[in-house]
């Protein structure tokens, strides 16, 4: 249908009053001021806080795109709650309405608004993601990641999801693992997640850190603490009946602190080492080398619950 | 159909479809093993020590699912072997446990749950002989674990060597090839539930060793209610 | 037809066939739903014992050991399921037809046997190839079906008052979970196409029928079949995995996750014929001079939805077959330390469930694009922009899944490129806003009960779209994946779009399909309780969710108590509403059934010209569509059709249609 331009959508040349600037008047210190107090006045406490660089990055991403949102939808719920009242039906009155097909250039001005709000949030978000000091915004990159912190290499913890407890490897400091989530402050962490049966997710939420742990890979993502405190890691990804009680509490600590922490630990848990496997990026406990060899011929080759037969072939 | 048939019909219809809902909520959600309690007589003021008493078995032979692994609980009173693995302990207090373990032995998927946290000493007495933590990869040694991660407990159940005949018919009696396994802990303050789980893939039958009965309540996982 | 040699009537002039065909048996002899449930149960039965011998449980070679280790009986309950499926349909009657022209016997309506007659209650519980038969099949079953889901809501709810307290077990809580998830979106992508697209379609396109009977009532009849089997997952232990089912935990789960699998896989075969059936009436069956060009906004929606099934749902039926396979067979699709991968399943699965989230979506802004012109007297601002907007939402909808797997450890640099569609994908979903500003531009808006519930629909949308495109963002992804922001996001677009616009839809298009008024009071009443109800449920729920509370979950931390009972409390009440609404349907279709004969709206539809309910054959003669169903307030319109056209106007409208005309 080619577009019948009324004259009743130009408004002021035909009488009346002009709708479109009064929408407008109306919209635009609602807009402001939302925008001011998100920006301003609740900006700095929107979650999930400044604990971290990703953190903080995702923090401002998010002031960003609100100060974006608030006046879009003040627009349309404006626009639309104005048109309910001015133009409601009036009792009496069966005529019906102006024969308004649509208006070209409103159409194409739309379009091309939305198109460029809707680009510049993309390339926004890319530049959240990649620009180096912020490391992929704390996201799970997978065994290759891209995005990755400047400077030194980064304290490495491996991230082991099981059901339905995280551990926690320090392959840097001795290859010791426990239970308990010790970070540096100011210095790049590089967390290793991965999981040894289903799939879990690790979100510490303080640090803004939130990566899938699949079994038999490697999701690497990056952070760096900028305060000190405890933070929450909860997970994620439903793995079975006790998902919602997979939490535990961290600690961002001093780095010298956390040195001697882990010395400390590495020593304390010697014996436990000992029994682990050597420190890699994934492991597969269905088939373990280092099983005594009377398992073996017994058929307890690894944990791997016989849920395939014995003749099935492992890993190709 | 005239108004009052439809009536009839609608309040019929209405009826079953009230009665079946009802049923499924208290068939399907409220059902649940019985829980055994510890904790009468007992709290934090007498200064009594709780003696929790438990089994686990290759099989279970009392449920629709015979052949699932399965932790038993001994009722104070009767010392009835009961099939649940639900039990309320007072808040503040010394918890002693014996467990008998008849099940073989599983490697753990984590072999760091062979150490033993959170119970007094940080050991467990096997037979009578403290240790520290068990080699599951090393020799036939763990069955299962008793795990409360809400008090970083974790204590692994010795098991049975290779050379045992497993017990067949639950609940197992002492008579059966078994390794006992004592160790105390002090029960939290705050009361509440604190679920444990075995951490050895002791779910035959299952992808990982983890389903089955290591995810159903009443078998291999289930809730310590700590009541003041 | 066979040779009577002795025919019970008397024979035919000319020694034809015997007069009025064989005699009509009695209900109870005909296929019908009392058939079918005799048929599922024998299939069932067939099945499981065929199971227990393939595993080798009576006794032969026991080909899979881990299931006496395991005590699980896949193999005899998925193939007890697929028989029971079997037996269902033939019970039915589904397979009568193909049987007779096997066997050589014309089928049933060429013989002009009484099996499909116009009249009466039986029909509704028949395998009935009247469209409008199956269209309230439809109606009366996902009504069914979302208010059991919706019970099972309540109960999440009820869980969800207290960190501490626990109503039901951990096991108990992750099955009710998995239940409401899974019935409301599996079965929830037809609520608007099977109900309203197969009844009206061939209405507003001036149609006597459906391209495909037997296909859209084969489509509809799964329908019951695959909630039943969902629902018989409680009685196997339920599914602990949510409806996403990713394995390898849905492989790891005991009988249940059958069910689950079964089922979806079962309703995605559903949406396949459904959608087909659409497609091809809408192309084929159109009027004369019912152009594209004058198809009205819904017919769009289906037709647009109907594409996003047929191409999306063959994937979630081939990953639930896999899941299947991995659980009975041994397959190790799924399972990485035999070489599979466990986002194999990650991406089947969301290549069709995003799409799918769309399917859910677009039904509903056709329903509000087609109400808001009757009720504003003005024609649809922006027509082509609509129909623009609903085929970019539809192409679009194929390139984004990936934003659900922001943070498992895909390729990296594929996120950014995923954060540009999904962005994109919000131009055209934004076009509805366009297209409803325009249209309540000096028009004469009257509040009637559709119009409240359309005008929530683009409330709720606004906040379900907006809050999307923080979901899109990978960095800001980061904090809100998996918590309850994703929860109150999909639920304000998929309840607060959806649900409301099909509230609306039966509103409006009840005095069509039925000839019956809902009470109107009734109506302002429920929409205003579930108007604020809802948005008191789930607006809370982005802040519950940027606090960090976790999907899925029955234990939060406790500042977040008082966030989640002021939530468990509005959604009793919202539940209160949607029984109100049970309350008036019910109580007005069955008990009052006041009547509401010719068009209550005033609405230039095509679907409105003809009687309420319509006759057997819709429309005496094919209509020629004469001009667009909205041109309200153009002086001198054409009416919408001639639904008399003389003799010899069809062949003469169809030579007539090579020249094109200038239209307005």
């Amino acid at each position: 249908m080619a577009a019948s331009v009324a004259d009743d959508v130009q408004g002021p040349a035909s009488g009346g009053p002009n709708h479109g600037l009064r929408i407008f008047l109306i919209w635009l210190p609602i807009a402001v001021a939302a925008d001011l107090l998100l920006y301003f006045v609740y900006g700095p406490h929107m979650p999930p806080g400044q604990m971290s660089n990703s953190a903080a990055s995702q923090q401002f991403d998010i002031k960003v795109m609100s100060v974006l949102a608030a006046p879009i939808m003040a627009f349309v719920l404006i626009g639309m709650g104005y048109s309910l009242i001015v133009w409601r039906h009036r009792e009496g009155d069966d005529e019906d309405g102006p024969p308004i097909f649509g208006h070209t250039r409103i159409q194409a001005t739309w379009i091309t608004v939305s198109a460029v709000v809707v680009l510049f949030l993309a390339s926004f978000g890319t530049y959240e993601l990649a620009w180096p000091a912020f490391a992929g915004a704390g996201s799970g990159e997978g065994p290759s990641p891209i995005w990755t912190p400047k400077g030194g290499t980064p304290v490495q913890i491996q991230v082991i999801g099981q059901q339905w407890r995280w551990t926690y490897r320090y392959p840097q400091f001795g290859g010791f693992e426990t239970t308990a989530l010790e970070i540096p402050v100011n210095v790049p962490v590089q967390f290793n997640v991965t999981s040894l049966d289903v799939i879990h997710d690790f979100w510490a939420y303080q640090l803004g850190v939130k990566a899938d742990a699949n079994p038999g890979v490697n999701n690497v993502a990056y952070t760096t603490a900028k305060q000190l405190g405890k933070f929450v890691v909860r997970c994620d990804e439903l793995c079975g009946l006790w998902h919602a009680a997979m939490v535990n509490y961290g600690e961002v600590v001093t780095l010298s602190a956390f040195k001697s922490w882990a010395a400390k630990t590495n020593v304390q848990l010697a014996a436990v080492t000992k029994m682990l496997p050597p420190y890699a990026t994934t492991y597969d406990p269905t088939v373990v080398p280092q099983i005594n060899k009377a398992m073996v011929k017994a058929g307890i080759a690894g944990a791997n619950g016989y849920y395939y037969p014995p003749n099935d072939p492992v890993q190709p | 159909m005239s108004l009052p048939a439809r009536v009839v019909t609608l309040l019929v219809a209405f009826l079953a479809v009230a009665a079946g809902a009802a049923f499924i909520v208290v068939h399907f959600f409220l059902g649940s093993p019985p829980t055994v309690d510890y904790s009468t007589g007992v709290s934090a003021d007498t200064g009594a020590t709780v003696h929790v008493v438990l089994q686990e078995d290759p099989q279970n032979t009392v449920s629709t699912h015979p052949d699932w692994v399965s932790y038993f609980v001994q009722d104070p009173k009767t010392h009835a072997w009961i099939h649940t693995t639900l039990f309320k302990v007072p808040a503040g207090s010394k918890i002693d446990v014996t467990i008998y373990g008849y099940d073989g032995c599983t490697p753990l998927r984590n072999p760091y749950f062979g150490k033993v946290t959170g119970t007094i000493g940080q050991v467990e007495y096997v037979n009578g002989k403290p240790y520290s933590q068990l080699n599951s990869w090393s020799a036939c040694h763990v069955a299962h674990t008793f795990s409360i991660p809400g008090i970083n407990l974790n204590v692994p159940m010795a098991s049975p060597d290779l050379s045992a005949t497993l017990c067949g018919t639950s609940p197992c009696t002492t008579a059966s090839p078994h390794e006992t396994v004592t160790f105390s802990f002090m029960s939290p303050r705050t009361t509440g539930d604190y679920f444990w789980q075995c951490r050895v893939p002791c779910g035959g039958g299952f992808i990982d060793g983890f389903g089955g009965p290591m995810q159903t309540i009443g078998f291999m996982t289930g809730n310590m209610e700590v009541v003041s | 037809m066979a040779i009577e040699t002795q025919p019970d009537r008397a024979q035919g002039a000319g020694g034809g066939a015997p007069l009025g065909g064989p005699a009509p048996r009695p209900w109870w002899r005909r296929p019908a739903i009392h058939t079918a449930i005799i048929g599922a149960v024998i299939g069932y039965t067939l099945g499981h014992l065929l199971g227990d011998w393939l595993t080798g449980a009576t006794g032969a070679t026991n080909q899979y050991p881990n299931i006496a280790l395991s005590d699980s009986e896949d193999w005899p309950i998925v193939l007890g399921y697929l028989l029971a499926i079997v037996g269902w349909l033939a019970g039915l009657g589904v397979f009568n037809d193909l049987v007779r022209q096997i066997t050589g016997r014309p089928p049933a309506i060429a013989n002009g046997l009484p099996e499909h007659e116009t009249s009466g209650l039986a029909r509704y519980f028949r395998y009935s190839l009247d469209h409008k038969v199956v269209g309230i099949q439809y109606l009366v079953g996902m009504i069914i079906y979302f208010c059991t889901a919706g019970l099972f809501a309540m109960a999440i709810r009820t869980e969800l008052l207290s960190p501490v307290h626990h109503v039901f077990t951990s096991q108990v809580y992750v099955e009710i979970v998995g239940e409401h998830g899974t019935m409301m979106m599996m079965l929830m992508s037809s609520v608007i196409l099977g109900p309203f697209g197969n009844y009206l379609i061939p209405l507003m396109i001036g149609a006597k029928r459906v391209a495909f009977p037997r296909v859209e009532a084969l489509s509809f009849w799964l329908t019951p079949m695959a909630f039943i089997i969902l629902l018989s997952g409680l009685l196997l232990g339920g599914f602990p995995f949510g409806w996403t089912g990713y394995a390898p935990l849905s492989i790891q789960s005991t009988v249940g996750a059958d069910s689950y699998a079964v089922a979806f896989g079962l309703m995605g075969v559903s949406m396949i014929l459904a959608g087909f059936n659409i497609i091809v009436t809408v192309i084929c069956y159109r009027a004369p001079g019912m152009r594209w060009s004058r198809l009205p906004a819904f017919v769009w929606a289906m037709v647009t939805t109907s594409f996003l099934m047929v191409l999306a749902a063959p994937v979630l039926v081939g990953g639930m077959y896999m899941l299947l396979m991995d659980r009975t067979a041994q397959t190790a699709f799924f399972e990485d330390s035999l070489g599979g991968s466990s986002y194999l399943y990650e991406n089947l699965f969301w290549f069709f469930g995003h799409p799918e989230v769309y399917i859910l979506a677009l039904p509903g802004f056709g329903i509000v694009s087609e109400i808001i012109p009757v009720m504003c007297r003005k024609p649809l601002f922006a027509y082509k922009v609509m129909a623009a907007g609903m085929i970019g939402v539809g192409l679009l909808s194929f390139f984004v899944w990936q934003h659900h797997l922001f943070d498992s450890g895909i390729n990296p640099d594929m996120r950014p490129l995923f954060m540009v569609t999904t962005e994109l994908i919000s131009i055209p979903t934004g076009f509805i806003y366009l297209v409803a500003l325009g249209t309540f531009w000096k028009a004469k808006i009257r509040f009637s009960v559709p119009m409240l519930f359309a005008l929530a629909m683009y409330f709720n949308f606004l906040i379900g779209g907006v809050s999307g495109v923080f979901l899109s963002d990978v960095p800001a992804d980061t904090t809100e994946h998996g918590s309850f922001f994703v929860m109150a996001h999909f639920h304000y677009t998929i309840m607060g779009g959806l649900i409301f616009a099909f509230m609306a839809g039966i509103y409006y298009w009840l005095p069509k399909m039925t000839g019956i008024k809902l009470n109107q009071t009734l109506g302002k009443w429920q929409f205003w309780i579930m108007f604020i109800g809802f948005n008191s449920t789930f607006l809370p729920l982005f802040a519950v969710g940027m606090a960090g509370q976790p999907r899925r979950v029955f234990e939060y931390a406790s500042n977040l108590t008082g966030l989640n009972d002021w939530v468990s409390i509005s959604s009793f009440v919202l539940g209160g509403s949607i029984l109100l609404f049970v309350i008036n349907f019910v109580w007005s279709t069955v008990i009052v059934r006041e009547r509401e004969e010719g068009n209550p709206w005033n609405s230039r539809g095509l679907e409105w010209q003809i009687a309420s309910p319509p006759p057997a054959g819709n429309f005496d003669r094919v209509p020629v569509v004469l001009s667009g169903p909205y041109d309200y307030g153009v002086k001198d319109a054409q009416p919408v059709a001639d639904l008399h056209p003389p003799a010899g106007v069809l062949a003469a409208a169809i030579a007539q249609a090579a020249p094109v005309q200038a239209e307005a």
